[in-house]
């Protein structure tokens, strides 16, 4: 499996996100907003939580006009892999990669914790290593984390079993505790958890690992 | 010439910090508020040639998330 990482300015969970890859055995670069392209042969594209540019007008609205972001898209078009986490998935919304958008938290605090999430899909190649049905502890550390989606991409994202992850004890407001959705062609995960801070027996737990190693299974068999 | 550019979220979105300023008002004594929305107000410098056209076509591009917000565009 070849992964890249985007770095942004003000992106934090980069590092951390290229170390579980290579956890599970990935050849990781990264790259860099200005860049135009991704490496060649790169399976997967990680786009990692922080703060890119300083969450200037909306958290991810300046990286979405990114020139890396152009080569991210035109790579999920082509039915390349991403993984968006928390600031990530705030860029892909805004990307329009993924559907919807992530508004402030309901109670208006950033909450830094770790959340249980059932897991409502293992079809994908992000979640067949988990059971659908299965509680996993996965931190979350955001502000703007309350998942927002019109009534009819709702019912879209429900009836193709889009639906990533669900919070146990919704912590941020976000409309039916969506706390991650995959893209139609199920190769596209956006989540505000953050599995690459689960990935670590001595860094928070381990219930993230089972993500990286599927996607490890998965893409280094295609 | 200038251009104002209002962004709100949309009706039917929550607000939380717009929630929260309606309470702090409560609390100061101000009972007569029913509702508040926050939104925020963009101001651009345009150069000569720049129409109204192309302030929308900002906002739909990058000014507002049109998931969620609406905006207006006032010529100054």
């Amino acid at each position: 499996m070849r992964a890249a990482v985007v770095v942004f300015p003000g992106s934090n969970c980069d590092r951390d996100l290229a170390v579980a890859f290579s956890a599970a055995g990935a050849e990781v670069t990264m790259v860099w907003h200005k860049d135009n392209t991704l490496p060649e042969g790169v399976d997967i594209v990680g786009i990692p939580g922080g703060f890119s540019y300083g969450d200037y007008l909306r958290c991810g609205a300046i990286a979405a006009q990114s020139p890396i972001c152009r080569a991210v898209k035109a790579h999920a078009d082509r039915g390349g892999y991403v993984l968006g986490v928390c600031n990530g998935f705030q860029v892909l919304t805004e990307t329009g990669i993924l559907p919807g958008a992530l508004l402030r938290n309901s109670g208006l605090k950033y909450i830094c914790k770790t959340v249980d999430l059932k897991v409502e899909t293992n079809q994908s190649a992000f979640t067949e290593g988990y059971d659908s049905g299965q509680v996993i502890g996965i931190p979350v550390a955001h502000h703007d984390g309350n998942y927002f989606a019109d009534p009819a991409t709702l019912a879209a994202l429900n009836d193709q079993d889009r639906v990533a992850f669900r919070y146990v004890d919704n912590p941020n407001g976000a409309v039916e505790d969506i706390a991650g959705i995959l893209s139609e062609n199920r190769r596209v995960l956006g989540m505000m958890p953050h599995p690459e801070r689960a990935a670590d027996a001595g860094h928070g737990g381990t219930d993230g690992s089972a993500m990286f190693r599927g996607l490890a299974g998965a893409l280094t068999a295609a | 010439m200038k251009a104002r550019v209002h962004v709100m979220l949309k009706n039917g979105v929550l607000d939380p910090q717009g929630e929260a300023v309606r309470h702090a008002l409560g609390a100061l004594g101000f009972d007569g508020v029913t509702g508040v929305r926050q939104g925020k107000v963009i101001e651009l410098d345009l150069a000569d040639g720049a129409t109204e056209t192309d302030v929308a076509e900002m906002c739909e591009k990058l000014l507002a998330n049109t998931v969620i917000e609406s905006y207006q565009v006032e010529i100054l």
